[in-house]
């Protein structure tokens, strides 16, 4: 399709606009994170930069966040992937309840969830013990509606049916069915659904900071009250390394399944 | 543990032989997920909505209901949370979609297009900690652009950072993840738009405003009305960027949740944190529902993946 001279002004304009909102901010933060404090005004400082991997507490933060990230991992593929697949598989009348309760968290804003957990929340810290688990746990549930999404079209795109009986037939249990066979042929579903797991885990903010647990994001809130310039350096860090992350994983659909959801 | 469940309800119907192994026994899968999900979705859903009908002593009653309903403070926060919601889902969406449509003609898989989609999917989750001190960094106190406007405009507000902490503040700041989650949303809408619509219509001597009056528009307004509505609750929801920014306050109703939850001068009240997360929920609700009737008729013509 050839483009106008008019559509090509149009189109350059509102990437040029967008462009400039998106990037001010972020050039602002290399900016500022670099920018010499006191007297010597001129020139560039990379000590803030340079301190981030002093940060004893942010280094123990990350460990928790990935921790976290790495139970809610383990939640999706042991827990949620193997309901979906027996479900689909066994149970055809849990179908559609089973989607229902998966799309429930989208009506449920995240600061609500943090109300209805804070007694039993309060419980658990307080007769068991403080542990990542059962915040990995509402975090689970937090991401179900996109889990359930990248699932069941991965699910919807293989025959499971005529793939568990051939492994019936030939003598597999059903824990192989699920793990060894039906798991591995809808990958790139829980692929990504697990993608979704650690962005929403690390950039989590209302949950832990009610809940007071010290995560990533609440220790560079932390950091922020303090030294201004360290905590715009880390953001600005983390942020390129997503997005460099983001850019080397070779797929192309990725940006689809991510906010791929519909309850229609 | 789960696995354990599988493999008993497995064995034990694998011995009948049956094709297809449905059985009683066979719901016993579903057990694990079903308490795991009750412990931690379904409890603190039920604990919400029936708290909001009880007091703080457990007994039930409407009063709390009622004085939340008529506090001039609680209703100042619902009406300006709805109005940062509208205001960002509006500005947001149109915005993100003319971004959305600037990519989709461009060539797909250049530099440009896996750019502009890799650095949208980062920003959408950019609410909280950090788009708070990005913005600090750019208009606040020895920010980029204060120092700038400083220098050159100094009689404009941007010489102040005061603005940052108002209405407006709030809403320049939530645009900035509802533009690229807005991409994300109507990326792959616009790319299913299918070509031979357009070149219909330039075969019948239409004009490219032409075809964006007659065609595009009118095809895309359900998804785009769609997507506006997932902004409104992405913003409705959203509680982290306003707390870092305007600490402990009544301003929005979030804010207000988390104030009634938390206070630690003694004024802590978790009956009236439910009634508002109960409020909450009933507007969310509402906008999901609109969301699902608007994608009902998308689906007639947008082919999913």
């Amino acid at each position: 399709m050839k483009q106008t001279l008019g559509v090509k002004i149009w189109r350059w304009s509102i990437i040029s606009i967008v462009a400039f909102y998106l990037l001010v901010p972020l050039y602002a933060m290399l900016d500022f994170s670099t920018k010499p404090f006191g007297f010597a005004d001129t020139g560039r400082t990379f000590s803030a930069w340079a301190t981030i991997g002093k940060q004893e507490d942010l280094l123990q933060a990350v460990t928790r966040s990935l921790i976290t990230a790495a139970i809610v991992m383990a939640l999706i593929l042991f827990l949620v992937v193997p309901t979906a697949i027996w479900v689909q598989l066994k149970l055809p009348l849990l179908r559609r309840p089973f989607e229902l309760l998966c799309l429930i968290p989208l009506a449920i804003p995240a600061i609500v969830i943090v109300v209805g957990i804070a007694p039993l929340y309060r419980w658990i810290s307080i007769n068991l013990s403080e542990s990542p688990i059962t915040l990995a746990g509402v975090y689970s549930m937090l991401i179900l509606p996109y889990t359930y999404r990248s699932l069941s079209a991965a699910l919807d795109a293989v025959d499971i049916h005529t793939l568990a009986e051939a492994a019936t037939t030939l003598g597999a249990g059903i824990s192989r069915v699920i793990f060894g066979i039906i798991m591995p042929t809808i990958k790139t579903g829980i692929i990504n659904g697990s993608f979704i797991a650690i962005a929403l885990v690390l950039g989590e903010f209302t949950i832990s900071n009610i809940l007071n647990f010290k995560t990533f994001q609440v220790v560079i809130a932390q950091i922020g009250r303090t030294n201004g310039q360290v905590a715009v350096a880390v953001s600005l860090a983390s942020l390129l390394f997503v997005l460099v992350l983001l850019l080397l994983i070779p797929n192309k659909k990725r940006h689809g399944a991510i906010l791929d959801v519909d309850i229609a | 543990m789960t696995q354990i469940q599988y493999k008993g309800t497995g064995s034990a119907s694998g011995r009948t032989g049956s094709r297809y192994w449905r059985s009683k026994s066979a719901y016993l899968g579903a057990l694990p997920f079903l308490l795991f999900s009750g412990i931690f979705l379904l409890y603190p859903t039920w604990n919400v909505i029936s708290g909001a009908f009880k007091d703080n002593y457990g007994v039930t009653s409407t009063a709390q209901l009622k004085s939340v309903f008529n506090s001039p403070i609680a209703r100042g926060a619902f009406s300006n949370s709805i109005e940062l919601s509208i205001k960002t889902a509006i500005v947001g969406a149109i915005l993100g979609g003319l971004f959305a449509w600037a990519i989709s003609t461009g060539k797909q898989g250049g530099m440009f297009y896996k750019i502009s989609v890799a650095l949208s999917s980062v920003l959408a989750q950019f609410g909280g900690v950090m788009l708070v001190f990005a913005f600090l960094a750019t208009f606040g106190f020895n920010g980029l652009v204060l120092t700038f406007a400083t220098r050159f405009f100094p009689s404009t507000f941007l010489s102040d950072p005061s603005w940052l902490y108002s209405m407006n503040g709030l809403a320049v700041l939530y645009t900035f993840f509802q533009i690229p989650l807005m991409v994300l949303v109507f990326l792959p809408t616009l790319e299913n738009l299918k070509p031979q619509w357009r070149e219909a219509s330039d075969a019948l001597g239409g004009k490219f405003y032409e075809y964006w009056l007659r065609v595009g528009i009118p095809i895309l307004t359900p998804s785009f009305a769609g997507a506006a509505l997932l902004l409104f609750v992405n913003s409705f929801s959203a509680y982290a960027t306003a707390s870092i920014l305007i600490n402990l306050s009544d301003f929005l109703t979030p804010l207000q949740i988390a104030t009634a939850l938390t206070s630690e001068t003694g004024g802590s009240n978790p009956a009236e944190a439910k009634v508002l997360s109960f409020f909450m929920v009933i507007v969310v609700v509402i906008a999901m529902t609109l969301y699902a009737l608007v994608r009902r008729n998308v689906s007639k013509w947008e082919q999913r993946r």
